[in-house]
């Protein structure tokens, strides 16, 4: 049962995000109406009918605006990471593998980045940057900067003893050669399995920021966004909180399983 | 162990002055004027008085003038002046600290409460259709957003038990209502760190039952719960305190969304509505007090750790 669970984990991750990829990239199509299209006599319908998830208080259907909301969800989250990845990857490495007063120096950096709670740190960003789609995605970015160098750095050093680096350098290879060549590709596993994680974190902070109106802004739709809309009818018209709610949830849960199953399959110490 | 104190003390000074430093770029970021942002725009001034607000703000001095005034300035405990009610920030963030600690603190309660017994079980009784169930409870727990099941929560309890949630009760005044007050938000805020825990003590209670020495111990005759009690839950429980200190992050960030959601009147919400009137005293002053709980509370979990872990050497 339990290697069932293990070895089903990472593909039905890796299903959800599929799906939900596709979802995101054909929205305009699948969408039955245009997310922003406002009717006002059909506000706040329960689901079911011209309506799959019902409709908010605009009267516009909260189907389509799931569907687009995935797309600034994902973008977000996808860029977020992308930036962390590199830049956190880039500070890891080179601190782990130059050692001296670049990885004091770089790591103390991080530590204090690391001392504010993540969120916190995401909402002070956007506070003073001001609320944007691209501001998200540097606030995020910065946020989750850290994780991805103390993977990297530890990886890099655990690496750096090795008689396979000494020997590459006895051939006279260069730091930079060395880097790229030989620790670069072992700290895939580490980082790949960060990369997912990393994933489903971003996806939370985004709604959670759009939810508190310091990201994705009104009319734009946004999970975060449209669950504070939704907030004002809860007891009226749940459906409003509920479905944006049931969309981050599967998202973060399928990079989650993905994240998992992978780490699973490369450490398997935490089987 | 005096030692290890001293030292690891010792080795949260650069932090503090990068956390320091932080909070004081962090206003740096903003674009425009810091005379314009004091100001708002509302009012009109003459050259002259600008430069002198500019004197009396020190923004005339050079940066790294400026930080170390601000350092000193922190450090007498002066966290500056709000810009809308123009009263010193600091009282005002510490006479909302004890809301967010007690959510803090209710939050971490539920979700040590559900994680030990569930993971405890879910390890011995594993690969069961209960462990099965309990790692997927476990992945969707970690996996719903707090806010979103606060407002579940909110939902369901109004509806179904015409319960709503009671408005918030200093715990001085009545310890029950106050418990009343932060059970759901705390339940809310709970759930992903209960999941984290819970799966993180499974882990380990199997890796610890897969070891020789409890191997031995079932060879020389002790009973089941014995070897339990006695060999395997200690040593897969004194690692958990370190993940309680990496959801320290998490609860403490936490309480801002939650606080939200249940109009509890914390410091996250005094931030909130501080970064909306643009009131950015009160907003770094929330974020440095923030910033200075998790590091201390962090160190108080690794020094706990040190104590509890006979392996770990204070040298």
């Amino acid at each position: 049962m339990k290697r069932w669970v293990a070895n089903r984990v990472a593909p039905i991750g890796l299903v959800i995000i599929v799906f939900g990829i596709a979802a995101a990239v054909l929205a305009p199509v699948i969408a039955p109406y245009d997310a922003r299209r406002i009717v006002p006599q059909d506000a706040l319908r329960p689901p079911g009918g011209r309506y799959l998830f019902g409709t908010d208080g605009f009267g516009r259907d909260v189907f389509s605006r799931v569907l687009m909301g995935s797309r600034i969800s994902l973008v977000v989250a996808f860029l977020s990471v992308l930036i962390a990845l590199l830049l956190g990857t880039t500070l890891g490495l080179t601190a782990g593998f130059y050692g001296g007063w670049w990885d004091g120096l770089s790591m103390r950096v991080m530590d204090v980045v690391f001392a504010f709670p993540a969120i916190l740190l995401a909402i002070a960003l956007m506070a003073v940057l001001g609320a944007s789609v691209a501001n998200l995605i540097i606030a995020i970015g910065i946020v989750y900067t850290p994780q991805f160098a103390r993977v990297a750095r530890a990886a890099a050093l655990s690496i750096r003893g090795h008689e396979f680096i000494d020997a590459a350098r006895a051939l006279g290879l260069g730091n930079l050669r060395i880097l790229r060549r030989h620790i670069a590709p072992n700290v895939l596993a580490p980082i790949t399995v960060q990369v997912s994680l990393s994933l489903s974190l971003a996806i939370l902070s985004e709604s959670a920021l759009s939810f508190l109106g310091l990201g994705t802004q009104p009319p734009t739709p946004s999970w975060g966004n449209m669950l504070s809309e939704g907030r004002q009818f809860l007891e009226l018209a749940p459906w409003n909180a509920i479905f944006p709610g049931l969309a981050i949830m599967m998202a973060v849960l399928g990079f989650n399983l993905l994240g998992d199953g992978l780490r699973d399959l490369f450490d398997p110490r935490w089987r | 162990m005096q030692r290890y104190l001293a030292g690891r003390v010792f080795a949260l000074v650069p932090v503090l002055v990068g956390i320091l430093a932080a909070v004081f770029l962090l206003i740096r970021l903003i674009p425009g004027d810091a005379v314009q942002l004091f100001l708002g725009t509302q009012v009109e001034m003459t050259p002259e008085q600008m430069t002198e607000l500019r004197r009396f703000l020190g923004v005339d001095k050079p940066i790294w003038a400026q930080f170390l005034d601000y350092g000193s300035r922190i450090l007498r405990g002066e966290f500056g002046v709000s810009l809308r009610t123009a009263r010193p920030v600091l009282p005002d963030i510490l006479a909302r600290l004890p809301v967010s600690a007690e959510l803090a603190t209710l939050s971490l309660l539920i979700a040590v409460a559900l994680a030990l017994p569930l993971g405890i079980a879910s390890a011995v009784t594993r690969n069961s259709t209960f462990d099965v169930l309990t790692r997927i409870g476990g992945l969707l727990g970690l996996s719903i957003p707090n806010f979103w099941l606060g407002a579940m929560l909110i939902l369901f309890f109004s509806r179904y038990f015409h319960v709503s949630v009671g408005r918030y009760v200093p715990l001085t005044q009545d310890p029950l209502a106050t418990l009343r007050s932060l059970a759901l938000p705390a339940l809310a805020l709970g759930t992903a760190i209960a999941a984290i825990l819970m799966r993180y003590v499974r882990s380990a209670l199997l890796e610890v039952l897969s070891q020789e020495y409890v191997r031995t111990a079932h060879g020389k005759g002790l009973r089941r719960a014995a070897v339990m009690v006695r060999h395997a839950l200690p040593n897969a429980l004194i690692p958990v305190i370190t993940v309680v200190g990496f959801q320290l992050a998490y609860l403490l960030g936490g309480t801002v969304v939650i606080e939200e959601i249940f109009a509890l009147p914390g410091m996250g919400r005094l931030a909130l509505q501080a970064i909306f009137q643009r009131d950015y005293p009160v907003v770094q002053g929330v974020v440095l007090v923030v910033a200075l709980l998790f590091v201390l509370t962090n160190l108080l979990v690794d020094v706990l750790y040190a104590w509890l872990d006979p392996r770990i050497h204070y040298g």
